[in-house]
């Protein structure tokens, strides 16, 4: 693939809004990542690839139906409510693919619904956002698309060297390692108190924990 | 340059009186902070999305609460975008209102939906306003050769 520790990862943004794909687009941006924008979970997987019907869309360049990936994307972020293909049907489809799986995925909804969130993550997100999403949001992506590298630089390695020495096994690494952590973040969430909105939703907590900032309503959490 | 200092006060006094009267919230002072040199117009350009969104919105609903039979859910996708768009550039007043909005969609309120028509309406040319009075500012400032404030 050539990777030089320079690279920059690239990062999938679906969303059906046309402000909240200028939103993400400059939040991701702002981070240093590449950044393609799409509006419907079918352009994402023309994108990804992989074709659901014969139509071929003019707009989306190089895509051939015989090879996976045309374009090295290294994180999806989408929006869960979108018309025809939700963020849901999308995640599905990707999990359900032998070549995009490993690709880590964030949902986004503007809508706090526990039961929404709890059936993303057991798909297999890595991530849910609450929108509006923000820069901190955005930094918390960094250890997913980190995951992908094999060849990883930095602190974000060792994190994920604690998280394997909680694991029976871990011989194979790609795949097996994937799906072993989709199902430890569960479990993890107890340890680690970043994404407190999945610890609020476990917890049985009320969902103004997953916004701290409605707390005090004057500092972001970084 | 008096008056570069001049405009600069009064631009974040009015800023901080948008806030205190709750026409923007936090999230607009995320806006500002993705805005840099090499993305100087990032908050005009997206506020200005927003406002033909708003636009539009606003025509689809009247249209829909038009209609002999109302589509309750059409109204309701139409607010629920109303409200992620309102949400996302921080015009936190009109947010509240697609939120109660939503309320009367769900109980099928014809009354109760077109109260709320009138008061999104209302609620989104008063930021319109605002927001096109705060970028005025702005321009003044830079044509006097001053810098914006640092948020």
């Amino acid at each position: 693939m050539g990777i030089s520790t320079e690279s920059q990862f690239h990062v999938l943004a679906v969303d059906d809004s046309l402000i909240d794909r200028k939103l993400i687009e400059r939040l991701l941006k702002t981070s240093s990542y590449q950044v393609t924008t799409v509006d419907s979970g079918t352009k994402a997987l023309e994108f990804l690839g992989v074709h659901e019907d014969d139509q071929s869309n003019p707009d989306i360049p190089s895509v051939s139906p015989n090879t996976h990936q045309e374009v090295e994307v290294n994180l999806i972020i989408t929006d869960y409510c979108m018309p025809g293909m939700t963020g849901y049907d999308l995640l599905r489809k990707i999990k359900e693919s032998s070549s995009l799986r490993n690709i880590p995925v964030v949902i986004m909804s503007s809508e706090n619904v526990p039961s929404r969130i709890s059936r993303c993550l057991e798909e297999g997100a890595e991530e849910f956002f609450l929108k509006p999403v923000r820069l901190s949001d955005v930094n918390r992506l960094r250890p997913h698309i980190m995951k992908t590298k094999p060849k990883d630089q930095q602190e974000d390695k060792q994190e994920n060297k604690e998280e394997e020495l909680g694991k029976p096994e871990f011989q194979s690494r790609e795949e097996k390692e994937e799906q072993q952590q989709q199902q430890q973040h569960h479990h993890l969430q107890h340890q680690h108190s970043n994404s407190n909105k999945r610890k609020a939703l476990e917890e049985g907590l009320s969902p103004d924990r997953t916004r701290p900032r409605y707390n005090n309503g004057l500092t972001t959490v970084v | 340059m008096d008056s570069v200092v001049q405009l600069q006060k009064q631009l974040v006094d009015y800023i901080a009186s948008l806030f205190h009267e709750g026409f923007l919230d936090e999230q607009f002072n995320q806006l500002q902070q993705l805005q840099d040199e090499s993305n100087p117009d990032f908050v005009v350009e997206v506020v200005s999305l927003f406002f033909e969104d708003s636009e539009r919105l606003l025509n689809e609903l009247a249209k829909a609460l038009e209609q002999k039979t109302i589509d309750f859910r059409k109204v309701d996708a139409h607010v629920h975008q109303f409200k992620g768009s309102s949400s996302s550039i921080g015009a936190h007043r009109v947010q509240k209102v697609c939120i109660a909005f939503r309320n009367y969609c769900e109980e099928q309120n014809v009354e109760g939906c077109l109260k709320c028509l009138q008061q999104v309406k209302h609620e989104y040319s008063l930021v319109r306003n605002k927001l096109e009075t705060l970028f005025q500012l702005e321009k003044q400032i830079i044509a006097a050769g001053g810098s914006l404030p640092a948020t």
